[in-house]
């Protein structure tokens, strides 16, 4: 690991000012996925700032039937919260499948998906939940929010401070992980909001997509059954030591089916 | 004392203390005055010509002390990095030697090869200066997998070696073998793979250098198993610094596998950069590196033949093995596919008849040699899936077939086509004894319910033998061992009765301190809490041959038990002498020397004292002091062996493999601690699963490691793994004093081919007749996939 100097601003303002004044700067929030990095040296940050002292982000609450969930909150926090579990259950349960137990007890959502990992979890939830991420200038669907690959809509100086999201009629996420990284290699995230049912995948492509043909087929009957016979192309997965395209395309569609098993109940 | 601590009690481990208060203490927690850090540039090409290296801007970073390339080893003379093992070829021709420079010269064989050394004030600045150096590469075609480096055409690993040919060994009788398949009323072929592993000890190497120039003597720490091989080879052929200039100390170490058995150039550059630069330098490798420096193991490519009669007695067996070598002869890799391979080839099965050739063959990865099981789990591999097939193919009990052919109690001992003559075992008990343990009567309901939720189940069964405590040294020298495999021990009784024990054999998670001191309990009734095993530093040591084989307690514990009679003897001379009687009249029972048939006693803490104040004692004729030394050369290995059942439920969806249930009966000989035998077998289980399930060593055709770290080669977890049964039946073996035969590797020998064997039982209904290891979820989806369109 490079030296690199370390600020711990105590307000989101001076965590935006830093920011903007350090152009080789990266924000550190629970370090899961940047400290791997920086101990690999595959990236060389002159500055850490790190949001840990910024009380106002680690907050989650109830917004009417929406949930805020502030960008510090870890994935712990997510999995065990009364407030989370009412409002999107699904939400809560995925949270406890990241990763290890000292990665939910550091790992932050904010972090988680600012990162952008393609086969981290939360972006199928937020894309299927069509939950909405509030940054310090501004708001940003989720769904134009993945923009690929490690690859967000974020500004280079710009920070995550929240997550919102709409209360499901029903969801559930289904994950195939990768036995030894404990990413998703597959998962699949069925939610139903009041703006219709939406199916996200994580961990199959370079960054989080909706299956529109099983949104369709969903709408019409709500079972897994539904889903007979609709895939999604091998061509634009990934492919891996774990999982080929071919078997990632055909776990798209068990993890689905099961997604919708899961949420029926 | 605390109950009974002798054979057969399961005490704690003392040794457990410090690692559980994280006391204890690793090469890399040793920080020696005025330190400096070594790191290594390693190739990033499987195959390339080194041209100009340009350390220049590396040399300015500060704090750097030295950069040093192979040139410079080559100046100072050093000697390569030595192959422990000659095997001759079928021709009577010497294997290919190739050389092994401590740091490349000219051309980088495989991925991980170290170019450059760095020393320098911090690991930081050394790293920093790594990072500097520039290399010209001039990349060559490189042979890759070992599927590849066998195909004509392919890209060539050394010269002198044709085809990659490193030798063609072969072993049994081909005309008695070829009679046995002519009359054969059914014979059955299999192709196996067995998949490449990377050790993954949880620490990983290191080494701290020490040269004390006042005295002229060097002091190393490294993470080995056998600190005075590492001084033999370093005395002898890389160093050239005779014995008594050369303490090798191995501290704790976290775990070995095989992969520290060996000399590796970095103990040797260490050293010699210490006394380049003046300092003491110190190298520890982080986690990518070990994956790509460590030795792996396995790797073979095999073709099998079965001869049966109309009975479906065996008649013979045929093998033919290609065995990767990787670029280099690590130091006893070309023993592994051979002496302790092929020679185990007719496993606990009685057959007449038994041919097999084995080619070793270079590519450009990094070396292969001994992996917990060292050549015995490939064996078992082979014969336990061709077995197996055979029942599937003949359509018979896989259970029955064994049982037909098992080696009966009353053949022993038992003469194999394949040179090894067996002991004494009783197979047939450890099968019955392992299928109570799993209720195989029960498995047909298991499987419906299995099935009513939509999922496959599998039974497999392996019965498999292994050898340990390789030995005799005579006869591993007429094989091409250049080395002896006995075992030292100095049994040193202190003035008030407490005891230290020297012992050549070197702990590394086994439990030594703890069993040993159990058998000094055993002899001499002293509680263990006075028993002292000193292990891993050869100025306090005799001369050992370490730990590997599963040959601690066998070799090193029965010269334990050599010293431990001449204790006992001296001690009777003293007691007569205190005892007024006849030495022939004085026995020695629950640490009382007593006049036979008398109330005279004398505690053996009583003689103990005599022996060092020996005021009143037999001084014209005994020495005073109790302190003996023993060395042990074994008349034959030792022959564990028993049966592992495993059961899988498969997701057939997802193709997922759960294992459901593990049961195994192992004869490993007499049991000293049984607690430390289960945990042995468990960590083996888990490693045999590994194997069998998750892990894979896998490279590219380029020679690239594609999968070196944990965020994808797939260590198994214990969330991963079912509680095992263990059951231990005992046979004791006939030649060492105390029965024992071994425990440390069972487990990854027996159980990847019932693991794989219950897989492919579950997936039988479906026409599935094959799956390689590891039988990952898509393997086994893909598998099923292919049999369903064939059907």
């Amino acid at each position: 690991m490079k030296d690199f100097e370390f600020h711990r601003p105590s307000t989101l303002a001076e965590a935006v000012a830093l920011m903007k004044h350090k152009p080789e700067a990266k924000l550190l929030s629970g370090g899961q996925s940047l400290l791997p990095v920086l101990k690999l040296e595959l990236a060389e940050p002159s500055d850490l700032i790190s949001l840990a002292g910024i009380k106002e982000l680690t907050e989650i609450r109830a917004d009417g039937d929406r949930l805020a969930i502030g960008a510090l909150v870890t994935h712990a926090q997510v999995n065990e919260s009364p407030v989370v579990h009412k409002i999107v259950p699904a939400l809560a349960a995925l949270a406890g499948w990241i990763g290890d137990a000292q990665v939910r007890n550091r790992g932050t959502i904010g972090g988680s998906i600012a990162h952008a990992d393609p086969a981290a979890d939360y972006p199928a939830a937020l894309v299927a939940l069509g939950a909405t991420i509030a940054t310090d200038r501004r708001k940003i669907a989720a769904e134009d929010f993945f923009k690929g690959l490690f690859e967000t809509a974020l500004e280079r100086d710009e920070i995550v401070t929240a997550v919102h999201i709409p209360a499901a009629k029903r969801a559930a996420y289904e994950k195939f992980h990768h036995r030894a990284s404990k990413f998703a290699v597959v998962g699949v995230m069925v939610a139903e909001t009041a703006t219709g049912i939406r199916v996200a995948v994580t961990g199959a492509a370079p960054s989080v997509f909706r299956v529109p043909a099983m949104e369709a087929a969903l709408a019409k009957s709500f079972k897994p059954e539904a889903l007979a016979g609709i895939g999604v192309p091998a061509e634009d997965l990934m492919s891996d030591t774990e999982a080929s395209a071919d078997y990632r395309a055909h776990l798209v569609g068990v993890m689905a089916k099961r997604a919708v098993q899961s949420a029926m109940r | 004392m605390s109950g009974p601590q002798g054979i057969g009690a399961s005490v704690k481990r003392k040794e457990d203390r410090r690692f559980l208060l994280g006391k204890g203490q690793y090469t890399d927690d040793i920080i020696l005055p005025n330190q400096s850090y070594a790191v290594f540039v390693r190739s990033q090409h499987a195959h390339a010509k080194i041209g100009k290296i340009d350390s220049a801007a590396a040399k300015a970073v500060p704090g750097v002390l030295a950069v040093l390339t192979g040139d410079d080893v080559a100046a100072a003379q050093l000697g390569g990095i030595p192959c422990g093992w000659l095997v001759k070829s079928k021709d009577g021709s010497n294997m290919v030697e190739p050389p092994h420079p401590a740091l490349v010269q000219g051309v980088a064989r495989h991925v991980g090869d170290p170019i450059v050394m760095i020393v320098a004030d911090s690991k930081a600045a050394a790293k920093a200066a790594a990072g500097l150096v520039e290399i010209d590469y001039d990349v060559l075609p490189a042979a890759g997998r070992l599927a590849d480096a066998i195909k004509p055409g392919a890209a060539t690993v050394w010269p002198d070696a044709k085809n990659n040919i490193c030798f063609d060994w072969h072993i049994g009788d081909p005309a008695t073998t070829d009679a046995a398949f002519k009359k054969a009323a059914h014979v059955v072929e299999l192709d196996v793979t067995n998949n490449r592993v990377a050790p993954n000890a949880m620490e990983p190497r290191a080494a701290n250098g020490n040269y004390d120039g006042a005295n002229d003597h060097f002091t190393l720490y490294t993470t080995s198993q056998n600190p005075h091989l590492t001084r033999l080879l370093l005395a002898a052929f890389t160093l050239h610094v005779p014995e008594h200039k050369l303490r090798i100390i191995a501290p704790d170490v976290g775990g070995g596998f095989g992969s520290k058995i060996f000399h590796y150039a970095e103990e040797l550059l260490v050293l010699w950069a210490s006394k380049r630069v003046g300092r003491p330098v110190k190298w520890t490798a982080d986690r990518s590196e070990a994956f790509l420096s460590d030795a792996h193991g396995r790797d073979h490519i095999s073709k099998a033949q079965l001869a049966l009669d109309a009975n479906h007695k065996f008649l013979g067996l045929r093998v033919h093995t290609y065995a990767n070598m990787g670029a280099y002869l690590s130091t006893f890799a070309p023993a592994v596919p051979t002496y302790l391979y092929a020679t185990l080839l007719s496993g606990p099965y009685d057959f007449p008849a038994i041919y097999a050739e084995v080619k070793a063959v270079f590519t450009n990865t990094v070396a292969v040699d001994a992996y917990r099981g060292a050549g015995r789990p490939e064996a078992s591999y082979l014969l336990e899936r061709l077995v197996s097939h055979a029942a599937r193919q003949l359509k018979v009990d896989p259970i029955e077939l064994r049982r037909k052919n098992l080696i009966k109690a009353d053949q022993f001992p038992y003469q194999t086509q394949v040179a090894l003559q067996y002991d004494i075992g009783n197979y047939q008990a450890t099968l019955d004894m392992a299928l109570d343990a799993i209720d195989y009567k029960g498995f047909a309901a298991r499987r419906k319910a299995t099935e009513a939720k939509g999922k496959l189940r599998g039974l497999g069964i392996s019965t498999y033998i292994e050898a340990c405590g390789i030995a005799p040294s005579a006869l591993v020298g007429a094989l091409g061992a250049r080395a002896g495999l006995y075992e030292a021990a100095t049994v040193r009784v202190h003035p008030t009765g407490s005891v230290t024990v020297m012992t050549g054999t070197h702990s590394h998670g086994q439990g030594h301190e703890t069993a040993f001191a159990q058998l000094i309990n055993e002899r001499l009734g002293v509680a263990i809490e006075n028993v002292e095993i000193v292990h891993g530093d050869t100025d306090r040591i005799p001369f050992g041959m370490g730990t590997y084989g599963s040959r601690s307690l066998a070799v090193g514990g029965s010269a334990i038990y050599k010293a431990v009679d001449k204790i006992v003897d001296k001690g009777k001379k003293i007691a007569a002498h205190l005892l007024e009687a006849n030495v022939s009249d004085i026995e020695f029972k629950d640490g009382n020397y007593r006049v036979v048939g008398t109330d005279r006693v004398k505690a053996f803490g009583e003689v103990a004292f005599a022996a060092y104040v020996p005021h009143n004692y037999p001084i014209d004729s005994v020495e005073p002091g109790l302190e003996e030394n023993a060395f042990y050369d074994p008349k034959n290995f030792t022959f564990p062996g028993g049966t592992h059942l495993v059961e899988v439920e498969i997701d057939p969806d997802t193709g997922v493999v759960e294992i459901a249930d593990v049961a195994i009966a192992d004869d490993v000989g007499v049991v000293v601690n049984p607690m430390i035998v289960d945990g042995q077998a468990h960590g083996g289980l888990a490693q045999g699963i590994g194997q069998a399930l998750f892990e894979e060593a896998i490279y590219d055709e380029n020679g690239q490691l594609v999968n070196g770290t944990f965020l994808n080669y797939v260590m198994p977890r214990a969330a991963d793994l079912p509680n095992f049964k263990v059951g231990n039946h005992v046979t004791a073996c006939t030649h060492n004093p105390i029965g024992v035969k071994g425990v440390g590797e069972v487990g990854a020998i027996g159980v990847p081919p019932a693991v794989i064997n219950a897989v492919l039982d579950a997936l039988a209904p479906l026409g599935v007749t094959d799956i390689s290891m590891p039988a990952t979820p898509e393997k086994v989806w893909r598998a099923i996939q292919h049999a369903k369109r064939g059907l």
